[in-house]
């Protein structure tokens, strides 16, 4: 029987078990959205904006390991999905994303809502397609799945010409895969897990640095046996954050720019880091020539490029992580590491991560540690900024995939539209955007999609009127010239501004005013003793999100921090310190 | 140090503009490029030259790799390796001259591929360096257009012990 290839490509998404499509249509899908309207198993999220609707399918994606799809229209709508499948291919999120096309006789002649898709995403994608001949459409899908979601995961886009949809064949969805070029990794060599084990038999300093990759792999439960069993410290990216539970006594919390005091001495102290699932990347590594520099690196990671690029490496494995600490568990032994433990034990006591409890103004740290204990089993989004590093700060993470937040490429926007996917792969969940209030106006239009499927997402914005990381950067580096970085800015306003004062404005938005307009709730807390009830009034939603204006001390910096550029032994724990 | 690099990808269209996106996208030096299919017609082999210190090389094989369309990477830096660049050379030459530059072609091996009123096309097959000697040679002369294929390579047999 002669199927049409929207046909095929309905089929191939039952096949790969898609339940669910992020999407906006146009003229050039049509013939797919058709498809898809007497389809029952798949549901069709309509967001608001392409963009958006790229960040709930990695949302999606990355809260529950399923690859995420995304249907978009031709021309404008495929150049709406760019920055969403460069904030997935970063941070390593399978995705497939469905671009509609001219007719094939019109690609190139600059018609109506063309746009060269494939030529745009091919440096952010992990690889993509045009689909030219009918027949191929079934191969395509079938390794475009399989590309998304295996070895270093990542998005894959798939740009169909409308005619390819239309076009009758005689075709099935085939049962396997095989791309010459494409062979990933996973088994780790032998030798090299027996001399891992062998260095961490003899190391006096060891530390465990966990990144993404953990997270990604499920490697998890199998790295918290063998944290156990050998007693070694751990620290982590923020991509990491959630592999390993927060309240463990050996976890040290994140390190790098903002890490913890604890972590970022013991890198600079230790003898052996044993980097898992991470890139080295330089918001961790800090002045790179005097990154760890007393350690050996062993460096496990399933992307080969990945290895050895920032740091130099001792002993490098490629392969899956989950595999690669599977072998090597039973081959481990506790390391004589007792007195370093002591050491790193008596840092983590000594500057804890800690905020300013004061009665009348609301701390950011108040706030989130306030959600945390609220909601402890939650799935935390954040938007870029200050927001972002509080969250990963202050938040007590427990499980794998519940900090759902944009790293490599720092995509302000992101955290909403991603929480709304992550409550939609997670139903039972409390899904919590912990937002700026800048970012959360950089996608704020799925209020919509949030309202329209009923789901209970709560936004926390902490709201300091500023474009607050970049202000905090201004304020230590640029003499408080604060420029462009105030959201109540107004031509009244002193030319120079250094800082709030009897001058400011209103804040536009309102942000409690603008959720019900779109038939949220708002809540707006301005005093620390007002956080509790408004959780708990938030939590009480099991259908509707929940806008909470939190405003917070506009001033508030992050800390600790390693000033760009230094070493991280060079922690700047703040004023609040002081 | 300069790498010669051969690959053997897929021979789709867009397969070049992955490999030469890599390159000037992660501000790699690619210093020639070429493309021919093999005996496969679904592969291509392109031939690569390029610059940098052993990290980066070992970064861009990575990186190539890394591609999906790329199904084999080669490193022929190496005395294993032979490798040859072909160049058409049009120069000025007055008939008084000609004498002079057959002599210099037949030194180089080079052929001659037109000869005209005020000007020769000679066709130079060889190393890159050899090349580079035949046009220093040739400069006097007064070079007016040079067109360089980039080099193409290939892995020598074993040696027969
Ligand atoms: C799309 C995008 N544009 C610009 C930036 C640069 N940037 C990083 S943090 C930041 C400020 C974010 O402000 P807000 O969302 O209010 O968060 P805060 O830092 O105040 O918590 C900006 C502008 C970015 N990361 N992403
Ligand atoms: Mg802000």
């Amino acid at each position: 029987m002669k199927i049409s290839g929207s046909q095929l490509v309905i089929e191939a998404l039952k096949k790969e078990g898609v339940e669910i499509i992020f999407g906006y249509p146009g003229g050039s899908v049509i013939p797919l959205f058709d498809t898809l309207y007497s389809e029952p198993s798949i549901h069709v999220v309509l967001t608001r904006h392409e963009q958006a609707a790229v960040h709930a399918a990695d949302g999606y994606a990355r809260s529950t390991g399923k690859t995420g799809v995304c249907l978009v229209t031709s021309g404008p709508g495929a150049t709406n999905t760019v920055t969403g499948l460069a904030t997935a291919n970063f941070d390593g999120v399978p995705l497939v994303v469905l671009t509609g096309q001219v007719f094939r006789s019109m690609i190139g002649n600059d018609a109506f809502q063309e746009a060269d898709i494939v030529g745009i995403s091919r440096p952010v994608t992990k690889h993509n397609y045009l689909v030219y001949d009918r027949k191929d459409l079934g191969r395509i899908f079938k390794e475009a799945f399989y590309i998304a979601n295996s070895g270093r995961p990542g998005p894959v886009l798939i740009d169909l010409p409308k005619d390819v949809l239309l076009e009758q064949a005689e075709d099935e969805y085939p049962e396997s895969v095989h791309i010459r070029g494409y062979n990933p990794t996973l088994v780790g060599h032998s030798r090299q897990i027996k001399r891992i084990a062998a260095a961490i038999k003899t190391a006096k300093k060891p530390l465990f640095f966990i990144g993404g990759g953990v997270n990604a792999a499920g490697a998890a439960p199998v790295f918290t046996k063998i944290v156990e069993k050998t007693n070694i410290p751990v620290i982590m990216s923020l991509m990491g954050i959630g592999s390993f539970y927060s309240g463990h006594p050996l976890n040290l919390g994140m390190v790098g720019m903002h890490g913890t005091y604890a972590a970022n001495m013991a890198v600079q102290d230790c003898d052996l880091l044993i980097g898992i699932g991470t890139r080295f990347d330089d918001r961790v590594t800090g002045k790179l020539d005097t990154f760890a520099p007393h350690s050996k690196i062993i460096h496990i990671d399933i992307d080969p490029a990945a290895i050895a690029r920032n740091v130099p490496v001792e002993i490098p494995v490629v392969g899956d992580a989950k595999q690669i600490l599977e072998e090597l568990l039973p081959l481990l032994e506790a390391p004589p590491a007792k007195e370093w433990i002591a050491t790193v034990k008596n840092w983590k006591e000594e500057h804890p991560v800690t905020f300013k409890d004061d009665s009348e103004f609301l701390s950011p740290g108040k706030v989130i540690t306030a959600i945390s204990e609220q909601f402890p089993d939650a799935i935390i989004a954040t938007e870029v900024g200050q927001n972002q590093m509080w969250a990963a700060l202050y938040y007590s993470y427990s499980r794998p995939r519940t900090l759902i937040t944009s790293g490599g490429l720092g995509t302000m926007g992101y955290g909403f539209p991603a929480a709304i996917g992550a409550q939609l792969g997670n139903p039972g969940k409390k899904v919590i955007d912990i937002a700026g209030d800048g970012s959360i106006q950089m996608n704020i239009q799925e209020l919509a999609t949030a309202v329209q499927e009923e789901l209970p997402v709560i936004v926390a914005i902490l709201n300091n009127g500023y474009l607050g990381m970049v202000r905090q950067w201004q304020e230590l580096f640029n003499d408080k010239r604060y420029s462009s970085t105030c959201l109540m800015r107004k031509p009244s306003c002193p030319h120079h501004c250094t800082g709030p004062g009897k001058w400011c404005h209103h804040y536009t938005v309102d942000f409690v005013k603008l959720a019900e307009a779109y038939g949220a709730a708002g809540l707006r807390v301005t005093k620390p003793d007002e956080i509790e009830p408004a959780l708990n009034e938030a939590g009480k939603s099991t259908k509707y999100p929940v806008f909470i204006d939190f405003i917070i001390e506009r001033e508030a910096n992050v800390w600790p921090m390693v000033a760009p550029g230094a070493s991280l032994n060079q922690v700047l724990l703040g004023k609040e310190k002081e | 140090m300069q790498h010669i690099i051969s690959l053997l990808v897929e021979n789709h269209q867009g397969v070049l503009a992955r490999i030469a996106g890599l390159f000037s996208g992660r501000g790699y030096n690619l210093e020639s490029l070429t493309v021919g299919v093999t005996m496969d017609p679904t592969v291509s082999r392109i031939t690569l030259v390029c610059g940098g210190d052993d990290v980066i090389i070992e970064q861009i094989k990575k990186q190539l790799n890394k591609l999906i369309d790329v199904i084999k990477v080669i490193d022929l830096t190496s005395q294993l390796a032979v490798d040859r660049e072909l160049a058409l050379v049009k120069i000025n030459a007055k008939p008084n001259q000609r004498g002079e530059i057959f002599q210099v072609a037949d030194v180089f091996r080079a052929k001659i591929l037109d000869v005209g009123m005020n000007n020769m096309v000679l066709e130079i097959t060889g190393t890159s360096s050899k090349i580079n000697d035949a046009l220093a040679i040739l400069q006097p002369y007064s070079i007016q257009e040079v067109a360089r294929s980039g080099l193409v390579a290939m892995e020598r047999g074993k040696k027969f012990k």
